[in-house]
């Protein structure tokens, strides 16, 4: 036994014990900051009203991503796929797939099947809107609409996978706008948890306005107990109301990196119904947040809610009384790059240095999407865009910080340097309940707040010699 | 959809009828095929075979060529543990971007190669192939044996690409790969009595559990393939004398290459419950023929059982006559707990595997009870269509099973690699009847709509007996 080394972040260690030394290792990625992008597509596809997501390709990929998601929301996942064999590898999976998705339509009767592309069948170029076309002529056109979202891991990331299917599922469904609803909003989440979707639609409601989320997986990834198996969990968005996005006053399109593509979902609504977009970031903190409200109140023509001016006044004096406890404190903060940049945002508001901003996506302007929202400038703060978490060790371990923001992936390094890591984001499987964490809008950045400022009294508490009682 | 039946309705597809299979009907049943597309099977792929297999060799590194899902979704996920370096709960991928799955990803695998061996200092190297690696067509052998020489240390590649076959050939693919360290070691320290024990992967330290068992008789344990595994010890595994294979899913390959090559031979045993624990000792015990060791193994079994054996009873008596379903790798494993479960008074109704092969299915089919169901390969779907049918008190299986059982009210216990508690050996039949009541016996239960539907229901039944 080599003692001490299993408390150790295992980047660190060579295979006798010593510390690693010397230039680290550069090609390849070490404890990646980031999953792929089926997953995010496998996520969308979770938020539409009876769809079963399924991946075209081998099936390993599919069952582990429903291993992943699984493990997250402790929800059953089901994803297809095509089951490749060495075959389908070489001479196209046409075949399987019809079989595959005939398979599906049998066993889970789907209002809609959500497909995805894996690298594999990327790779092989498989004509996926030509198999898509010919099944729906071999069957008469009478099964379930097939969506197509085009997810080669190796050009983008879990996020990327996630937006990628949002759009397409507004190109296949949304129509121009019929008769505008002035009470109607389109929302266009993030990756956030089932609990922030959930806040989202309810804020709308209080303006007054009838909010369509696309996705929304908030009860299919966190249902309640059933006495009958449904196939496919009960929950989500309706093709019907997609169709019907173009009607809405507005859209509200969450993410600083979708804000600046010009091809987002958000804009695609735009152009083809004329129904407003508002760009804004992840809304954590109360800049985010505000952006968030002033929207809402754009849309709605009615000023804030009594009731969330109060919750802001809250959130104000919250900040208020646990400043010391966090002010000057240095944090690292990994995750979704829209994830981040809204942390980096928050951190800056309550007087937290976020001096490691990192992403495993890699995305020309990071540095500048975190200089915009952080205040106090960037020469304390590494901005890392294609990061692993092996990187983000090696940066960490330099800035020596007080707490760390991220997945669950981030433990080794919370308890390599002894410090708090506040969970937050996907995949969050070492602790329970982050599907229902709230994070979002002013009452989420309260209820954030709380545990960031908990995790740091209850490491100051543990590192005490005093074994303080009262802080 | 209300259908009034509470498993939805739910139809086995005609694509798999002959892998479902009831004790008593007499049909044939079939197994070890390709899964059904869109079946959504519990399988991972053929690389996660193999993945599985090597991947507690602690001393070595494990690189996956390919894109980043493949290497990310199994980044430290196993209970594998290690009593030394941590080398393995890394997860290193060349993470192949689009430039290199249009141009090639040599450069990027042997770059990543040098740097990683150079700075952990590795005994060996493993290297999986995935998906796209099988098609983009990079030579990975060539690569690994110009690294090998550049480094100086064994370079292997793992021929896995997920397509290529089922789970059970990636299992294939590891032994092959394992075994090219096999009988490069020196194996003159080793004693009369030895012992290699295979298909073990030390969840939660069963490996460290066994191994105590034998050295208290008197057997050394060469090596513990592949949990808690180091390098060395499988390069000098060809100089044990018997093994004692237990995962025989993941491990006959190499056994069989060992038996074939260096003549030993290979008893499949499991470690799992009091009965086949004490069975695979005594095998042991016997294939040496010293009864002074036998005289230690009976002694051994004794005290153990002895020790365990009350606090066992108390849990039958609580346990007994509930029902229980189990879906776990292999079939070997099934048959186990088959016997364990029926050590705590309870029944299996329900049986399946990933990756059963037709003999470990025959002694399976063997021990159930009339009326269970066998499944290979089964899905979310089949799995609570079952359940509900036949409803079970228990549900055994891994982190994907557990959401058919919990949704529909149903106790759980995780029987897989990502477990964290050890339920091997003697001790371990303590934990497992823990771990059981734990689930079963939770007042919870009679608040799940099953429950509360079944309770109504006796409470009318009640109610208009007393009205007569
Ligand atoms: S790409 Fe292939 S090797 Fe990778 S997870 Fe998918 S099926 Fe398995
Ligand atoms: S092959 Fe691509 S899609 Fe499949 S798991 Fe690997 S990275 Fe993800």
């Amino acid at each position: 036994m080599i003692s001490g080394m299993e408390h150790k972040n295992p980047d660190l260690f060579t295979v006798s014990g010593v510390r690693v030394q010397g230039a680290p290792p550069e090609a390849a990625t070490r404890n990646a900051c980031k999953l792929c992008s089926p997953l995010g597509a496998a996520m969308v596809f979770n938020g539409i009203r009876g769809c079963l997501p399924f991946l075209h390709g081998s099936q390993g990929c599919a069952t582990y991503i429903r291993r992943y998601m699984i493990s997250h929301f402790r929800e059953p996942v089901d994803i297809a796929s095509s089951s490749f064999t060495e075959d389908d590898a070489i001479f196209g999976g046409a075949r399987n797939f019809e079989n595959g998705v005939e398979n599906v339509i049998a066993q889970y009767s789907p209002e809609c099947v959500g497909v995805a592309t894996t690298c594999l069948s990327e790779t092989i170029g498989e004509n996926m809107i030509g198999m898509i076309k010919d099944f729906q002529k071999n069957h008469a056109d009478k099964g379930p609409p097939l969506i197509h979202v085009s997810t080669p891991a190796y050009t983008g990331t879990h996020s990327d996978g996630y937006y990628a299917a949002i759009r397409e599922v507004v190109a296949a469904f949304a129509e121009p706008c019929k008769e505008r609803d002035v009470t109607r909003v389109n929302i266009l989440p993030a990756m956030m948890s089932c609990e922030d979707l959930r806040h989202l639609r309810e804020l709308c409601t209080i303006y007054g306005l009838e909010a369509t989320v696309l996705p929304d997986y908030s009860t299919r990834l966190e249902g309640s107990s059933w006495g009958e198996y449904n196939r496919i969990p009960p929950g989500g968005t309706s093709i019907d109301e997609i169709k019907s996005m173009g009607d809405a006053a507005a859209t509200i399109e969450f993410g600083h990196l979708v804000a600046n593509r010009i091809d987002s979902a958000g804009m695609l609504l735009e152009k083809r119904s004329g129904s407003r977009r508002h760009a804004l970031g992840w809304p954590i903190g109360i800049k985010l947040s505000d952006q968030l409200f002033t929207s809402l109140a754009i849309v709605s023509g009615k000023r804030m809610p009594e009731s969330i001016a109060f919750d802001r006044g809250r959130v104000v004096d919250a900040y208020v009384d646990a400043h010391k406890y966090v002010s000057g404190k240095k944090a690292v903060v990994y995750g979704e790059p829209d994830l981040v940049i809204g942390l980096a945002s928050f951190l800056s508001e309550i007087g937290i240095r976020p001096v490691v901003c990192a992403t495993g996506s890699k995305g020309k302007g990071w540095k500048d999407l975190i200089a915009s929202e952080i205040e106090g400038g960037m020469e304390d703060v590494l901005a890392l865009s294609g990061a692993d978490h092996a990187k983000i060790a090696e940066a960490a371990r330099e800035v020596k910080p007080d707490l760390l923001l991220g997945s669950s992936k981030g433990y080794p390094l919370a308890r390599e340097l002894n410090v708090p890591l506040v969970r937050i984001g996907f995949p969050i499987h070492d602790r329970f309940g982050g599907q229902r964490q709230l994070s979002v809008g002013y009452r989420g950045t309260l209820a954030l707040f709380d545990r960031l400022v908990n995790a740091v009294m209850e490491s100051k508490q543990e590192d005490s010699k005093t074994g303080y009682s009262y802080l | 959809m209300n259908t009034g039946d509470p498993t939805g309705g739910i139809q086995v597809l005609s694509d798999r009828s002959d892998q479902v299979w009831t004790k008593g009907s007499g049909k044939a049943f079939v197994c070890d095929k390709k899964s059904a597309a869109g079946s959504v099977t519990q399988r991972a792929c053929a690389f996660c075979g193999s993945r599985v297999v090597l991947y507690p060799i602690a001393d070595a590194l494990h690189i996956v060529h390919g894109p980043i899902g493949c290497a990310v979704y199994n980044w430290d996920i196993r209970g594998a543990l290690s009593s030394g370096p941590q080398l393995h709960r890394n997860s290193f991928s060349t993470d192949l971007a689009e430039k290199e799955v249009v141009f090639g990803g040599e450069k990027k695998l042997k770059a990543s190669l040098i740097e990683l061996i150079d700075y952990y200092k590795p005994k060996a190297a493993f290297v999986y192939s995935t998906c796209i690696v099988g098609v983009i067509g990079d030579d990975v052998e060539a690569i690994c044996k110009v690294v090998t020489k550049e480094t100086g240390i064994d370079v292997i590649p793992v021929d896995s690409p997920g397509f290529k076959g089922t789970k059970r050939s990636g299992y294939q693919a590891a032994c092959e790969a394992a075994y090219r360290l096999v009988g490069t070691g020196s194996t003159e320290n080793l004693g009369k009595y030895t012992i290699n024990l295979m298909g073990e992967f030390n969840i939660a330290g069963e490996a460290w559990m066994i191994r105590r068992y034998f050295e208290q008789i008197g057997i050394e344990v060469v090596a513990t393939i592949t949990g808690d595994g180091r390098v060395d010890d499988l390069r000098r595994c060809h100089g044990a004398k018997l093994n004692l294979v237990q995962c025989s899913g993941s491990m006959t390959h190499l056994a069989k290459l060992l038996k074939d090559e260096h003549g030993i031979p290979m008893q499949r045993v499991s470690f799992f419950g009091f009965e086949d624990t004490a069975r695979a000792i005594y095998a042991a015990a016997e294939f040496f023929g010293d009864p002074e060791i036998m005289r230690k193994a009976q002694e051994l079994v004794r005290s153990e059982i002895a020790k365990f054996a009350p606090q066992i009873r108390d849990y039958k008596k609580k346990l007994k006559g509930k029902k229980a379903a189990l879906y776990v790798g292999g079939a070997f494993k099934a048959f186990s707990l088959v016997l364990a479960l029926r050590a705590l008074g309870m029944k299996t109704v329900l049986a399946g595997t990933q990756t059963g092969s037709a003999e470990d299915y025959e002694q399976l089919k063997e021990i159930c009870d009339e009326g269970t169901v066998i499944v290979d390969d089964s899905n979310p779907l089949e799995l609570a269509k079952f359940v509900i049918e036949k409803d079970v008190d228990l549900f055994i299986g891994g982190v994907k099973e557990r959401p058919v059982a919990y949704k529909l009210g149903v106790a759980f216990c995780d029987h897989n690699h990502e477990r964290k508690i050890p339920l091997a050996g003697f001790e371990g039949m303590l934990s497992f009847a823990e771990e059981v009541a734990a689930s079963v016996l939770s007042p919870v239960w009679k608040f799940v709509p099953r429950r509360e539907a079944l309770a109504v229901a006796a409470f009318e039944e009640a109610r208009k007996g007393e009205g007569k």
